[in-house]
């Protein structure tokens, strides 16, 4: 290609590289938002006008008839308190206990690291179903069945495999030799850990964060079996899902997309920062 | 401050004064405590109660569950949702993750709604593609209005169009976890190994395969670890969607847990999860780490 003086070719396969790519961008984006469009308009519309078949596509009558029914219903305000108070208490329990494990698991090599990982991969793959009986009974023994505190404890025993693992490879992806350099500048391996590594690792210690805060958004079997009256909002839809008609179900579902769709923006600063800032 | 310590961190190769317990048991230790009371016993028990009646040692229960004519399409289902969905899902997730690096116009706008599904709770996801699939749901109304015959595609005669919904719900809501976990693996990886590969010429796809992806490992073996886990979990969106038309394994176990009140069968059920999921995670760990270790080859 040398000889040729100036070749426009490459420039010009370069801007249609870009179409493509805009282009891609934006059908994924149609692809994850148009259901979420859907919902609301399914829980947007009156009972009558979802009896219609051809459903219309377009918003005609918007009517929040639906979802006032379901947000009357009792318990739904008490459920999302309970939700939040839980997601947070898992969240900081399992960041509290995790980061370090992680941070041992990806610097340290120490024996009994192999069954260690193994073990956490059990853990991780039990079935909550099973896990949640015999702990429903112990927690009747120790008088914590039906608080928000046994189904806090529950999800930090379901996250922390994750979160652990999680953070032992952020941390695995902060380069070995700078923690080596503040130590040789006189750091204790506490401070190297504080002031060089943490700042490092931090978007990635956030990621799985908001995952351990997801999973206990979501979790609906064990919070359901392990409450009665402090049930977290999925445990409470599921529930009351059992024998409701399709308006009421769309409603639901509507109902649970929205406190993510909050949560993702109010995190959004914070993921595009992770984003944002390269680790380097 | 002093200079002595610089001897112990180049770890393995020089002997640390042993005069206390390894910081490594300070840090793991508390996980492994927590997790044993939490998690271990209740196994315990469940796996008690699987080979457990009043009498002793049985596997009663297991051969009603291999009988249960639900049990053998339950167990097809959810390995035939797994071999299709995570190829699948990691391609899009690594290829919507390549796509965000190229800093296209609104990336974050991009970013952000491609995020959405992760905070989604499955039940979530399965109502509303239960909104999309019934059969008057907007799906058909959509074909209705470009003047096209619909379909109930969560009959239950219908099993191949049941496992397609299934299966771009879970696709639509599970992807965005393996985005997450490659854009902050990604973020790991300085640009110029990538830059450097293609001032030396490589192609994109010579890039991708020879830089990007080996250096991606720990995140993907993660991810991997991870999302096949929960997908052999996979519960709520085929309740949602078929109910008991389409039977995976974990819905069996609740079916048999809640609905015939048997928690001994679903105990045995929640084995076999367990035991096929512990077998996969070993696989990856043995088959992605063999590798990444001990530099090229």
């Amino acid at each position: 290609m040398n000889d040729v003086a100036v070749d426009t070719a490459p420039l010009r396969r370069q801007k249609r590289n870009r179409v493509w790519l805009q282009a891609s961008c934006i059908a994924v984006s149609l692809f994850m938002l148009i259901p979420i469009y859907l919902i609301s308009l399914a829980a947007l519309s009156t009972r009558e006008s979802l009896n219609e078949f051809p459903l219309s596509l377009l918003p005609s009558n918007v009517s929040f008839e639906t979802l006032n029914g379901f947000l009357g219903s009792t318990g739904i305000f008490g459920a999302l308190g309970n939700s939040l108070i839980v997601g947070l208490g898992t969240l900081l329990l399992s960041a509290l206990i995790g980061v370090p494990a992680g941070y041992a698991l990806a610097r340290f090599a120490f024996p009994g690291k192999e069954p260690y990982q193994l073990f956490l991969l059990f853990t991780r793959a039990l079935p909550i179903v099973v896990l949640s009986v015999p702990l429903a009974r112990l927690f009747l023994t120790v008088d914590i069945y039906d608080t928000t505190y046994g189904v806090i404890l529950l999800h930090t025993a379901l996250a922390l495999p994750t979160t652990i693992l999680i953070s032992a490879s952020v941390f695995l992806s902060v380069p070995i030799d700078v923690e080596e350099a503040a130590r040789v500048f006189g750091c204790s391996p506490y401070g190297a850990f504080m002031k060089v590594v943490m700042p490092m690792a931090l978007p990635g210690i956030a990621a799985a964060s908001i995952f351990t805060f997801v999973m206990s958004w979501n979790e609906v079997l064990g919070a359901s079996i392990l409450t009665l009256d402090h049930r977290t909002l999925p445990a409470q839809v599921l529930t009351s899902l059992a024998d409701s008609p399709l308006a009421y179900r769309f409603a639901g579902g509507f109902a649970l997309v929205i406190p993510s769709i909050i949560f993702i923006a109010l995190m959004r600063r914070y993921l595009t920062n992770m984003w944002g800032s390269t680790i380097r | 401050m002093s200079v002595q310590t610089t001897a112990v961190p180049t770890g393995t190769t020089v002997r640390p004064r042993q005069r206390r317990v390894p910081p490594a048991v300070w840090l793991i230790g508390p996980s492994v405590i927590f997790m044993t009371l939490l998690l271990g016993w209740p196994v315990v028990e469940g796996i008690l109660q699987a080979f457990q009646n009043d009498q002793g040692f049985t596997l009663d229960f297991v051969v009603r569950m291999v009988q249960d004519p639900y049990f053998w399409p339950a167990v097809r289902n959810t390995l035939l949702l797994i071999v299709v969905m995570i190829p699948l899902q990691f391609a899009f997730a690594i290829g919507m993750a390549l796509l965000l690096r190229t800093n296209p116009r609104l990336h974050k706008a991009h970013f952000f709604v491609w995020a959405i599904p992760l905070a989604l709770s499955d039940l979530a996801a399965g109502l509303v593609w239960l909104a999309i699939f019934n059969d008057r749901g907007y799906l058909n109304s959509a074909l209705a209005w470009l003047g096209l015959q619909g379909n109930s595609w969560l009959a239950y005669d219908n099993q191949t169009t049941m496992f397609m919904c299934v299966l771009i719900a879970e696709l639509w809501r599970a992807t965005s976890l393996v985005l997450v976990i490659v854009v902050a693996g990604l973020q790991g990886i300085p640009k110029d190994y990538d830059e450097a590969a293609q001032v030396f010429g490589a192609t994109f796809w010579q890039r991708l395969r020879h830089v990007t992806l080996p250096l991606l490992k720990p995140s993907l073996q993660v991810a991997l670890i991870l999302r096949t886990i929960l997908a052999f979990q996979t519960f709520a969106v085929a309740q949602a969607l078929t109910g008991q038309n389409f039977p995976l394994v974990v819905g069996e176990t609740y079916r048999w847990y809640t609905g015939l009140q048997n928690p001994n069968v679903a105990a045995a059920l929640a084995l076999v999860i367990l035991v096929v999921s512990m077998l996969t995670s070993i696989f990856y760990l043995r088959a992605l780490r063999d590798k990444s270790q001990g530099g090229k080859r």
